[in-house]
């Protein structure tokens, strides 16, 4: 199946009957897929007048205690943040699908990774996070959108998937599992009408007063910490010997594989690390994967958002260096392989 | 003695936070009033605007949620369609309607969705201190039109409820005023009628309440019902300019 | 018949007066003294020659009156 219709079936498969979009290339499939496919079983799909009225239709949605889904390509992305912001502030779970294209601005059509910073550093206005999922294959995109819904309503926040638009065009085979919802998940919070509640629900995100906002602030804090210690997820492969690790996400972690082999044929001992989650940043797990290495090589398409989270990580460990295409242009295994060999000869790795 | 008249109960005890003579208090208690009267409280959404309605949800006694600027029908339809068995409505100003919200009320009516929307048009921003609004009047002096509204460097107000007829999907669409009791009776049963609408699944209605904003006008409460009367009411007629009989 | 009783929550009004303007019997006026949140209340000042109308109570925008009636046979 198509990497985009599989974040549609996966969304039904894991209970969620609404949508809410806007077209937009690379990731208008998505939209008109469920656009055949939501009717089908009852649920509702709804092209919104912009990306803007889209996530507000997914804030409401949401509020009443739903699964429900967004999702467009980078600019519209940028016009959802507001809306963001007023789901991670009002604490509601939610998907955003995020097929990443090549910007800034109109940008291009192509793939890209250059909106790792606007989807980890929470994207819109205040303190908040969202859990990001980046799959790699279009079998996780199915798990990673299944499990996204569950970490959405377990930690009442907004989850982002981030793709880009070649994982959203690939065919591959997938499996779907066992259906799943989010009927054992606590909605006694949910605007559903009060139905004989003695108290209204409220789903806002206003607090004037500086006092009460800084204890709701402190409260999404303890929440970010909380998915941080638990929820990080990363894979590793051929690190436990690597000299060179290469540290890539997505599509990208894909081709550092066939790099990483062309590099292990030449006898240079090299390794991918790929994050699943980008935020929680698997550090830990990258510290782990880097044990034997002598230097890092970041590699994204884009001028280098992921690379200081590398960084960060590391903490002065080890040199990190960044290799990126940008403007919808693809890195090669060659290339990557080039810069493997190069930073192997520098480091002092044996051959 | 029988009480005939007192607190609704799909109001909360909550001491309004409006000017005296803001005509929002008003508007609260007759919306209350028919969600009472239809037996809609228990099954009703309300979504707030950014305005001085912010708080609406401290006000309205039934499960509310505060929607970004402009965005209220939009957070409507999102509930609406989860929860076809829920009354909503949304409760918005000039600028929250008229402005940055104006595609998403167009829309929403386009759709036909079935919601009631208030729009209470006081021709002014009043939360953020008296700016002019896309209905301000032309010579009205606002705090960014000091030398009042000039239609060669801003335009002209806009008529919301005319706009919105031209919309097949607007079911039934209506313009009020609360400037004196007649008129106040009247708004009521246009927002009983609006409300009546929704539970009948017939579409998307809208009832614009001309009232006042004493405060920003630099008006007394009393004098401002005149500017209702006299100047509002020129520009923007009262009337039914959608009719569910005709909607379809 | 019927009598009626039409009493006023002082500690609400905001003193906007619009029910005193509304009152067509003219006995709404404004009280000399000040409430908690300092504005002058409404009163009826002379209950005698309320005739129920109700319009005071449909022009506040803030619930300080409350109408009782009662049919006198």
């Amino acid at each position: 199946m198509k990497g985009n219709e599989v974040i549609g079936e996966a969304a039904i498969k894991a209970g969620c009957r609404y949508f809410f979009g806007y077209p937009i290339t690379p990731q208008s499939e998505l939209p008109e897929y469920l656009s055949r496919r939501l009717p089908e079983i009852g649920g509702v799909y709804l092209q919104a007048e912009s990306e803007v009225a889209a996530i507000n239709m997914v804030y409401g949605a949401a509020a009443t205690g739903v699964r429900v889904m967004t999702s467009s390509s980078s600019p519209g992305i940028s016009l959802k943040q507001e809306g963001i912001s007023y789901i991670a502030g009002s604490e509601l779970p939610c998907i955003i699908v995020n097929i990443m294209r090549g910007g800034p601005g109109l940008g291009g059509i192509q793939p890209s990774q250059s909106d790792y910073f606007q989807a980890t550093r929470g994207g819109g206005h205040g303190d908040y996070y969202l859990i990001v999922l980046a799959p790699a294959s279009v079998q996780e995109i199915a798990d990673l959108v299944k499990k996204g819904f569950d970490l959405a309503e377990k930690y009442r926040n907004p989850v982002m998937i981030l793709g880009d638009g070649m994982l959203g065009q690939m065919m591959e085979p997938v499996d779907f599992g066992v259906e799943t919802s989010g009927d054992s998940f606590d909605k006694s919070w949910a605007t559903t009408g009060k139905n004989g509640r003695k108290k209204s629900n409220i789903v806002n995100s206003l607090y004037l007063k500086p006092e009460e906002l800084e204890v709701h602030n402190r409260e999404l804090e303890k929440k970010y910490l909380e998915i941080k210690s638990k929820e990080t997820m990363a894979e590793s492969y051929l690190t436990k010997d690597a000299e060179i690790v290469v540290a890539a996400y997505g599509m990208t972690a894909r081709i550092a594989k066939s790099a990483v082999d062309m590099a292990r044929e030449e006898g240079i001992r090299a390794g991918v690390f790929r994050p699943i989650t980008l935020w929680p940043y698997p550090e830990k797990e990258l510290n782990a994967a880097t044990v034997s290495a002598k230097g890092v090589l970041t590699v994204e398409m884009s001028l280098g958002q992921m690379v200081e989270d590398v960084k960060l990580s590391l903490n002065g460990r080890l040199p990190v260096e960044f290799y990126g295409r940008v403007g919808g242009m693809v890195p090669t295994a060659r290339a990557i392989f080039e810069e493997i060999k190069r930073m192997s000869e520098k480091f002092g790795g044996v051959k | 003695m029988a009480v005939v008249f007192d607190r609704p109960k799909s109001l909360t005890d909550a001491k309004f936070h409006y000017c005296p003579g803001c005509h929002h208090g008003i508007i609260h208690r007759l919306v209350a009033e028919v969600l009472d009267e239809l037996g809609l409280q228990d099954r009703t959404v309300g979504i707030a605007p950014v305005g001085c309605a912010v708080f609406a949800y401290d006000y309205f006694d039934v499960d509310c949620i505060e929607a970004a600027h402009g965005r209220a029908p939009a957070v409507a339809t999102g509930v609406k369609r989860t929860r076809p068995d829920t009354i909503v409505f949304s409760y918005q100003g000039d600028g929250d309607l008229a402005s940055i919200g104006m595609a998403e009320i167009v829309h929403a009516a386009a759709r036909s969705e079935n919601i009631t929307v208030i729009f209470v048009n006081n021709a002014i921003y009043g939360m953020t201190g008296g700016q002019m609004a896309p209905t301000t009047l032309i010579g009205q002096k606002t705090t960014t039109s000091p030398l009042g509204r000039k239609s060669e460097l801003t335009g002209y107000p806009i008529k919301v409820c005319e706009l919105l007829a031209t919309l097949p999907g607007a079911t039934y669409l209506a313009r009020t005023s609360v400037h004196d009791p007649k008129n106040v009776r009247q708004t009521k049963e246009a927002i009983k009628k609006a409300f009546q609408l929704q539970v009948e699944g017939k579409g998307f209605s809208l009832v614009e309440v001309l009232s006042a904003c004493p405060t920003n006008w630099h008006m007394k409460p009393v004098q401002a019902l005149d500017f209702i009367k006299n100047d509002m009411m020129d520009y923007f007629p009262l009337g039914q300019f959608k009719s569910p009989e005709e909607a379809k | 018949m019927s009598k009626v009783r039409v009493t006023f929550n002082e500690e609400l009004c905001k003193g906007c007066e619009l029910c005193k303007n509304a009152c067509p019997k003219g006995i709404i006026e404004m009280a000399g003294y000040i409430n908690a949140m300092g504005y002058h209340p409404a009163k009826l000042v002379n209950p005698q020659e309320c005739v129920g109308c109700g319009f005071c109570a449909l022009m506040c925008p803030d619930l300080v009156i409350k109408i009782e009636k009662e049919e006198i046979k």
